[in-house]
């Protein structure tokens, strides 16, 4: 009997020396805070996707630099999923399963963010979103830095129809076929509608991914400008982008008689650009790499001495733009949410994210939404300039809080407070 | 912006006849640096109505982005870091805090009227003609009569002479006298401009005079003849144009894949060494010979070809030749060695794409019929084709190479037992199909994207007009591309890129099926 209660006890013992032991272990682990970075470095969507990692592995520097988190090092996990969105889903899962990062920042595309979805409820992990995007979504685990369509194509459509802007009447629904464009689309169509738009005064195309041939559409758009004053609305994704718009200067559709507005076409798509025959043509974002303040000075001159010290492609050229800007408030903000939380547990920080504040480049001070997980951003439209920088012709006059889910699609009335 | 436009045209029609070259008034320009949008448009009309040459330039200057305003409310004008107050014309340094002044599309469009406006009268042609055009795509409005009439009786070009005279019928659509309204209407009969319809839609509802009803209504079918036949020429423009894309992607294909029987998966990766090759020549005449830049794609013509040859040469030398005769093996071999040239020159220029930039002299277009414009870098495309089929159909054709390259296509041993150097044929030919895909690259740079992906965009479409065409045929390749082209384009407009796309494949799949040949028979190696 004594011999059984000295072999329990004897085993408690070891067991209490071993759980110290992997606790040490632990601790010894936990010298470093790790991050996972989720972007496509290879395939289609690297040329988007390759300065998002940049920036994040810069702002990751810069938070090490001022002594990291908790008083412990960010150690960045950097993948590739390769723009195969099955595979960001694995790395996803290889990341917080394997990897243990406290935290992903990544995805561009929504098939890519919509495949990891679902791994980073299971294993309630965080994820980072930085791209503006179609809305109709909401997920505990995931924040998101970019813009929703109520922070973006809205304002944009309005802009175009005040007097400024062009006074549009007819409207050219253009994109490619996915459902981003098809979702933004379908909230313009009801948004116009809701304006006094007629069917008959909107006209929505579709072109494949990487469709270079588009000398049909931009006929068919200058036949449809001549029933009144026209202007198209272009959710054309990726490098589609370049034959449009050189065919559009060449066609001699000019910003002037038949405004273009893009909601993916930022400084980073048009250094591929000749955009001479471009000037006037519009983007709508919550950033711009020209707006004067000085933390965006300050962050422009920070991106490209990174981008020289590391020797990054065309560093000579580097440029910001709006989803490098999100991302890198996004990691800000999460490095202040664990200072606030003392903790990386996946529920405490969620919980400090809500009502983060951050100065952004972008000249204003943005709060992470408590209820909505959504970024309250300013929205702002830019003519495309002779060397590839947009002017801002127009900004909102403060932040605007994110409607995710829009109230121009049937069904969403109930979910306005969201 | 309307009536602004109207006052400022009513002022420039009143003012012209003596064009005083007076300094300007401090106070016209002052609105320009401010935040008021309808003042900056309004200062625009002023300014335009001094009619003098400071006037156009501080116009054209806004259109430059070469204004600047400095916090006191200074307006100048900065060239190459020089200033000049554009009051004064008085040259001084650039001030400190001096800030561009925002120009928009509103503000924009208000400039262009106005130089447009300005340059009517102006002394050379071209400028008349571009200041013609530029009215031509705004809206008709009454107030423009005086001055289009001016303009008109002052005219001596002919061309001019009749645009200006739409110019002043369109105008003359609103006038308050029924005369001139028929007169208008009838003299609009010729036009095909499609923007007239709503107008003319409007008067065959509205118009009290019942004559001026009927006469509208004939003009609009008038108009709409014009532009249904205009729809159908373009049609056919953009669809040869399409074809010759297709033709110069797939012309090289041709050679390596119909001649040779090589299924060359690294062909697509030929024309992307042709388009890069043409973004170095850009890079080297911007840097070296920035003068003559434009002239880039002279030096880029034949640089492609001879780096592309090099580069096939080296491949059928170190690859290819090992594997002649087994087309399955060249498919795997050519397409691994498609993605290392694809890493290569990811490694090399970056997975960024490139820019590369339309010459001077192939950007814009041609008017022709009213609506119809013609991009001048698509009739080039066209010409190129043509012509690069020529040369391709006389070496083949006409040269002591090409009767030896068909002779070893035909029968290779017999070619051979007559002393023809086969292994130096199949080099030859093999550098060649890879020379013509790299000129092609160099016509696909004008067009679109040139990055590390751009010949996996155009191996299918290659593959598919060489295998409609008839293998080995060269008068199957142009048939081919031609005919996919023009199905694609008259397609498009009724169904959609996306529904074109998929019905092209459906057409060549029947196609396909009915004569599994292509258009042509088949002859060559492949055959044997």
């Amino acid at each position: 009997m004594s011999n059984r209660r000295n072999f329990v006890s004897s085993l408690t013992r070891v067991a209490a020396g071993a759980a110290l032991l992997a606790s040490g272990l632990s601790a010894h682990a936990a010298d470093t805070i790790k991050v996972g970075i989720l972007h496509s470095l290879s395939g289609t969507m690297a040329i988007s996707e390759t300065s998002l990692k940049d920036v994040a592995l810069m702002a990751i520097d810069e938070i090490n630099a001022k002594g990291g988190v908790l008083g412990k090092k960010i150690e960045p996990v950097v993948v590739d999923p390769a723009s195969n969105w099955p595979l960001f889903a694995e790395k996803a899962r290889q990341l917080i399963a394997k990897d243990h990062v406290t935290a992903i920042f990544g995805c561009w595309t929504s098939v890519s963010r919509k495949s990891v979805l679902p791994v980073v409820k299971e294993l309630n992990g965080l994820l980072y979103y930085p791209v503006q995007y179609e809305g109709e979504e909401l997920e505990k685990n995931v924040f998101y830095t970019g813009a929703a369509p109520n922070q973006q194509a809205i304002p944009a459509v309005e802009y175009l129809m005040s007097k400024d802007g062009g006074a549009a009447k007819r409207f050219v629904l253009l994109g490619t076929d996915y459902v981003y464009p098809r979702t933004t689309n379908k909230i313009l169509r009801a948004y116009l509608h809701s304006k006094g738009v007629k069917d008959a005064d909107i006209k929505e195309l579709y072109t494949p991914f990487g469709h270079a041939d588009y000398q049909t559409i931009v006929a068919d758009i200058k036949k449809f400008s001549a029933g009144g004053k026209t202007a198209v609305i272009s959710t054309i994704n990726g490098d589609s982008n370049v034959p449009f718009y050189k065919e559009l200067g060449n066609a001699g559709l000019k910003a002037t008689d038949v405004p273009v507005v893009a909601f993916s076409v930022g400084e980073e798509e048009l250094r591929g650009v000749d955009t001479k025959p471009l000037i006037g043509h519009l983007a709508a974002w919550n950033y711009f790499e020209s707006v004067k303040n000085p933390t965006n000075a300050d962050f422009v001159k920070k991106w490209k001495a990174y981008a020289a010290a590391k020797r990054l492609p065309n560093a000579a050229t580097a440029v910001t733009n709006d989803p490098m800007e999100a991302t890198y408030v996004g990691i800000h903000m999460w490095a202040q949410a664990v200072e606030k939380a003392k903790s990386t547990d996946t529920d405490k920080v969620i919980a400090a994210m809500g009502g983060q504040s951050y100065k952004a480049p972008s000249g204003y001070t943005l709060v992470m939404d408590p209820t909505n997980h959504h970024l309250h951003k300013p929205v702002m439209i830019g003519e495309i300039k002779g060397d590839g920088q947009f002017s801002v012709v127009w900004k909102s006059k403060e932040a605007i809080r994110a409607q995710p889910w829009s109230p121009y699609i049937k069904g969403n009335e109930g979910k306005q407070n969201l | 912006m309307k009536p602004l436009f109207k006052n400022l045209l009513a002022t420039l029609s009143l003012c012209l006849p003596l064009l005083a070259n007076a300094a300007l008034d401090p106070a016209l320009l002052q609105p320009l640096a401010g935040d008021d949008p309808d003042a900056r448009v309004a200062a625009v009309a002023r300014i335009a109505a001094t009619g003098g040459s400071d006037a156009r330039q501080v116009l054209q200057a806004l259109l430059d982005d070469a204004l600047v305003a400095t916090p006191a409310g200074q307006v100048l004008i900065v060239r190459d870091d020089q200033a000049i107050d554009a009051a004064t014309g008085k040259a001084l340094p650039v001030p400190d805090g001096a800030d561009g002044v925002v120009v928009n599309n509103r503000l924009r469009g208000a400039v262009q009227a106005a130089l447009s406006g300005l340059a009517l009268l102006a002394p050379a042609r071209d400028e008349r003609l571009a200041a013609v055009h530029s009215l031509q795509a705004q809206d008709a409005d009454p107030a423009q009569a005086p001055l289009l009439r001016q303009a008109l009786a002052r005219e001596t070009d002919t061309d001019i002479k009749a645009q200006l005279a739409q110019l002043v019928a369109r105008a003359d659509l609103e006038s308050s006298d029924p005369a001139t309204r028929l007169a208008a209407v009838t003299a609009l009969a010729d036009s095909g401009d499609a923007a007239l319809r709503p107008q003319l839609q409007a008067m065959l509802t509205e118009e009290p005079d019942a004559a001026l009803r009927a006469a509208a209504g004939a003009t609009l079918r008038a108009i709409d003849g014009r532009v249904a036949r205009n729809e159908v020429i373009g049609n056919l423009f953009y669809g040869v144009s399409l074809g010759s894309v297709l033709l110069l992607a797939a012309l090289g294909l041709a050679i390596t894949f119909g001649l040779m029987g090589i299924i060359n998966m690294a062909h697509g990766e030929l024309l992307m060494i042709g388009a890069y090759t043409t973004y170095v020549c850009q890079s080297l005449f911007r840097h070296y010979l920035p003068g003559a830049a434009d002239w880039y794609l002279v030096a880029a013509l034949p640089a492609a070809f001879l780096v592309a040859f090099a580069v096939g040469v080296v491949l059928e030398r170190s690859v290819i030749r090992w594997l002649y005769g087994r087309p399955l093996e060249t498919l795997l071999a050519t397409w691994g060695i498609s993605l290392m040239l694809m890493q290569a020159v990811r490694t090399v220029f970056g997975a960024q794409n490139v820019e590369v930039a339309n010459p001077a002299w192939m950007s814009g277009g041609v008017t022709v019929l009213g609506s119809l414009v013609l991009p001048y870098n698509r009739i080039a495309i066209i010409v190129f084709a043509a012509l690069v089929v020529a040369a391709v159909w006389l070496v083949l054709n006409r040269t002591r190479l090409g009767l030896f390259v068909r002779a070893v296509m035909q029968n290779r041993r017999m070619a051979d037992c007559v002393g023809v150097p086969t292994g130096r044929i199949d080099m030859m030919t093999f550098g060649l199909g890879s020379g013509i895909a790299g000129l092609g690259g160099v016509a696909l740079s004008q067009l679109g994207n040139v990055g590390p992906d751009l010949g996996q965009s155009y191996i299918v479409d290659s593959f598919m007009v060489v295998v409609l065409g008839g293998v080995g045929q060269l008068a199957g390749t142009v048939l081919g591309a031609l005919g996919l082209g023009e199905i694609n384009k008259f397609l498009e407009p009724v169904a959609g890129a996306v529904m074109a796309k998929i019905c092209i494949l459906v057409v060549i799949i029947v196609f396909i099926q009915r004569r599994p040949q292509g258009l042509f028979a088949l002859k060559g190696r492949s055959v044997e």
